[in-house]
């Protein structure tokens, strides 16, 4: 059976999947069918949704296309919730990896630094590193993955840690496997589960967290994410309701879209629940 | 345990229990009755998967859920068990019908005290003051012999043995004088001595106190030490029944035979002329000390795993390491795997010394010592598959990847499975056929000297037979050399040339099978013989 084949048996999965093309299509197409900035003023504010034709989902306070807005801000968003997301897991997995497999003092040490950098309360962090190499894509990026990362490493050296001493291990070893080798074909094949798991959540939380950079105004100024358009609608979230619902609707789903996606992969990844189906 | 009476305490009647859908069957238990009579021990006997605890489960209440009686009825002193509600159940279970389980510290709560919990037993039923029942727990102590009962009462769980812990958890089933006991495989976990000890108290209890048993065992050594009655069950059904002595004697059923005939025999092993070969592997005063670090209020605890440990074993020899849980026997396989580092001492193999190598040094040297897991569920990797599981070690050591894969498919037919379970998964394979792959394993790298640690322990007996027959025609086939390790004296007899016999980290005696069996040297080796269960049995002599 294919790899997709055995994906799709999880219904769940494959609606997720549909979910997130359905984004990307939104971003890839925002261009072409609303090729101009979506940060123009291009009719009276405050105009509610399906009332005016072009304007499906209305306009917001400065007089904004949301629907504008919203198929803009999908691109930002999915590339700052995958890209971020990428980066911690590069991250986070060797280095909970080699703390977990050889424990001891590489343990110690690399336990140290994590702690060093859990100690510090993420947005925090987040928001001083944003500030320092100053609001861009690129630095939200960074600062995302730099807070997100130690708890993946945590988790990966605690994944580590009990498989190592398993019998197959053993037997690798045994048979001369090098560390490496064991590392990446005996061990971590036996953790995607977990790591898949907390990465479409991460994804979640990074989506989550450039929202909450642009709310405060951290946001990169050039371009629209879904995150600003709530934060700016905040102020009247009572007299327009869709100025902030559309683009939660569009975070709720994504992140929706990306559980359902993590939970087929790791049902297609593990032999043993593939083939029982 | 011969007055049997005609009291019937229970009596099972075409009891059919159902498995959810999707299972490997659609009945765990199909059409069984059999009836359990006051003061005796009745046996029922099979292999994983025979169904043979569902009834017991079924008696106590406590099926698991989406598995459900279907047909008959359980009758406990004129009740049906199975129209009762769960609170008349709840009544029933202690008071009226005791059980033990497999594995004592995982019945036992960790974070209380002996005392506490059997109290609770008593708590649970309102019997007594809070003051008559740790008396009454005392009493029970005492009478199932856990030595220093005081002391027992105030400690947790982990503090106990094994064999201690079970008893305690007798003492819990015996609290409110059951008037039948379940016992579900209660000394599978234990070694053969406690295990000869336990087998010993639940007869004397059983007999004092004139109880029914219900004794659930997949072990006929152990049927042949208790059983007044036995009853077989083989796929959910009862391939057997009656009288323990003639069923020993003389089973009717195929598979009955077949299941006695498997037991590792007691008859004493033949002579095996292996002549004067130069040694293979030389091991000379190994020592290795476990030591766990002392905290704020308690002392470093050191442990003596292998104390001045010398052994030989020639080219082509099997070696048995004979010796219970705790007597060093795995540590000394997992040092010469090099698995552990050994503290001191020399491991040469062909005159190499093995024991101090390190790093990348000693990972090429490792092809030439291979090993067997005990457990061969944890033993395969279950994330790839079977044929790479095995071609991993040549391709580690430079075959490539294709020959590699090739010669597994060789092996995998070498040992009875056939070259196409290269494209399957472990979990596929059921524990004999995953024992077979990790023997397939271990001669990829044509290793001069295999590690078999408990090879065969965690399998049933008929498969166990099997695995062994495998063993012993790949060792003539190959000209292997074994150092196989295990706590079953008859296992070793039948595969080893030569036996050591190991305790607290020292070889206490060793010699040729033949001669261990006929003529021990030290009382331990006499103690493990004596405590191998059914030894004076006809099981002896039909095997």
């Amino acid at each position: 059976m294919s790899f997709f084949a055995r994906f799709a048996q999880n219904r769940g999965a494959l609606v997720g999947l549909v979910i997130l093309l359905l984004m990307i299509a939104m971003a890839v197409l925002a261009p072409v069918l609303f090729p101009e900035s979506p940060w123009r003023m291009v009719q009276r504010p405050f105009l509610p949704p399906f009332s005016q034709e072009g304007f499906l989902l209305g306009t917001d306070t400065m007089g904004r296309n949301v629907a504008a807005g919203l198929m803009h801000g999908a691109w930002v968003s999915l590339l700052i919730g995958l890209v971020s997301t990428c980066v911690a897991l590069l991250i986070g997995v060797p280095l909970g990896a080699i703390a977990g497999y050889y424990g001891g003092l590489v343990d110690d040490a690399l336990m140290r630094f994590t702690e060093f950098f859990q100690t510090i309360p993420n947005f925090a962090l987040a928001i001083v590193l944003v500030a320092i190499m100053q609001p861009s894509v690129t630095s939200i990026v960074l600062a995302i993955a730099i807070v997100s990362w130690p708890p993946v490493a945590r988790l990966v050296r605690a994944e580590f840690m009990s498989l190592r001493n398993r019998e197959y291990v053993e037997a690798a070893r045994l048979v001369g496997q090098s560390n490496s080798t064991i590392i990446l074909r005996q061990i971590l094949p036996n953790t995607l589960s977990p790591i898949i798991v907390l990465a479409s959540l991460m994804v979640a939380t990074a989506i989550l967290l450039e929202s909450a950079l642009s709310f405060l105004g951290l946001g990169d100024p050039n371009v629209m994410s879904w995150g600003y358009m709530i934060g700016a609608a905040r102020t009247v979230i009572r007299q327009a309701w869709w100025l902030s619902f559309f683009p939660g609707l569009a975070i709720l789903l994504t992140v929706l879209a990306l559980n359902l996606v993590g939970e087929g992969l790791d049902d297609a990844l593990n032999p043993k629940l593939s083939r029982e189906r | 345990m011969t007055d049997v009476t005609t009291e019937t305490v229970l009596s099972i009647r075409e009891l059919s229990i159902a498995l959810p859908k999707g299972a490997d069957r659609a009945l765990a238990v199909e059409g069984v009755s059999y009836e359990v009579m006051r003061g005796e021990i009745m046996c029922v006997v099979g292999e994983s998967g025979s169904g043979k605890s569902m009834a017991a489960n079924a008696i106590m209440g406590l099926l698991p859920k989406g598995v459900n009686a279907t047909q008959g009825e359980v009758l406990f002193e004129g009740q049906d068990l199975l129209a009762l509600s769960e609170k008349q159940h709840r009544t029933l279970r202690g008071l009226k019908i005791g059980m033990i389980f497999q594995e004592p510290m995982t019945a036992l709560n960790p974070l209380m005290r002996v005392g506490a919990q059997i109290a609770e037993v008593f708590e649970a039923h309102d019997q007594l003051t809070p003051k008559e029942r740790q008396a009454r727990a005392l009493e029970l102590l005492i009478e199932v012999g856990i030595p220093q009962p005081e002391k027992a009462i105030r400690a947790y769980p982990f503090e106990l043995s094994g064999g201690q812990r079970q008893r305690v958890m007798i003492a819990m089933a015996l609290a409110l004088e059951p008037t039948l006991l379940i016992a579900d495989e209660p000394t599978t976990a234990l070694d053969v001595t406690t295990q000869a000890q336990i087998l010993a108290l639940i007869r004397d209890l059983q007999q004092r106190r004139g109880m029914a048993v219900m004794f659930i065992t997949h072990d006929f050594g152990v049927v042949a030490e208790i059983a007044s009655r036995v009853c077989v069950m083989r796929h959910g059904k009862i391939v057997e029944l009656g009288d323990a002595r003639s069923v020993l004697k003389n089973p009717q059923d195929a598979y009955t035979q077949a299941l006695i005939a498997a037991i590792p025999s007691n008859a004493v092993p033949p002579h095996r002329d292996i002549g004067q070969v130069a040694p293979l592997l030389e091991i000379k005063r190994l020592q290795k000390v476990f030591r766990s670090r002392g905290g704020w209020f308690k002392p470093a605890r050191e442990v003596h795993a292998l104390n001045d440990v010398s052994l030989t074993l020639a080219r082509g020899e099997t070696v048995g390491i004979v010796g219970e849980s705790g007597s060093g026997k795995s540590t000394l396989g997992r040092c010469v795997v090099r698995l552990e580092h050994p503290d001191s001492g020399e491991l040469l193999l062909d005159g190499v010394n093995l024991s101090q190598l390190k790093g990348d040094a000693l990972r090429r040297e490792r092809h030439r010592v291979q090993m067997i897991f005990q457990d061969p569920y944890a033993s395969l990797n279950p994330r790839t598959k079977v044929g790479m599981a095995i071609a991993q070690g040549p391709i580690a050591n430079g075959t490539p990847k294709a020959a590699a894969l090739k010669r597994a498919g060789e092996l995998l037919d070498m040992v009875g499975l056939g070259a196409s379970a290269v494209e399957r998964y472990p979990h596929e394979f059921s524990g004999g056929q995953r024992q077979r792959i990790g023997i397939a394993r271990a001669l990829a790298l044509d290793p001069e000297l295999i590690v078999a640690d408990e090879a065969v322990s965690a399998l049933d007996v008929s498969i166990q037979a099997q695995v062994l027959e495998l063993l012993e025609e790949l060792k003539q086939r190959l000209s292997l050399s074994l150092l196989f390790i295990t706590h079953d004296l008859r296992v070793a007899a039948q595969l080893c040339d030569r036996i050591v016999v190991m305790q607290h980290g020292r070889i206490i005696e060793q010699g040729s099978a033949e001669q261990i069996f006929l003529a021990p040297r030290e009382a331990y080796t006499q103690d493990l013989l004596d405590a191998i269960p059914g030894r004076e049995a006809p099981v002896a002599a039909t095997a």
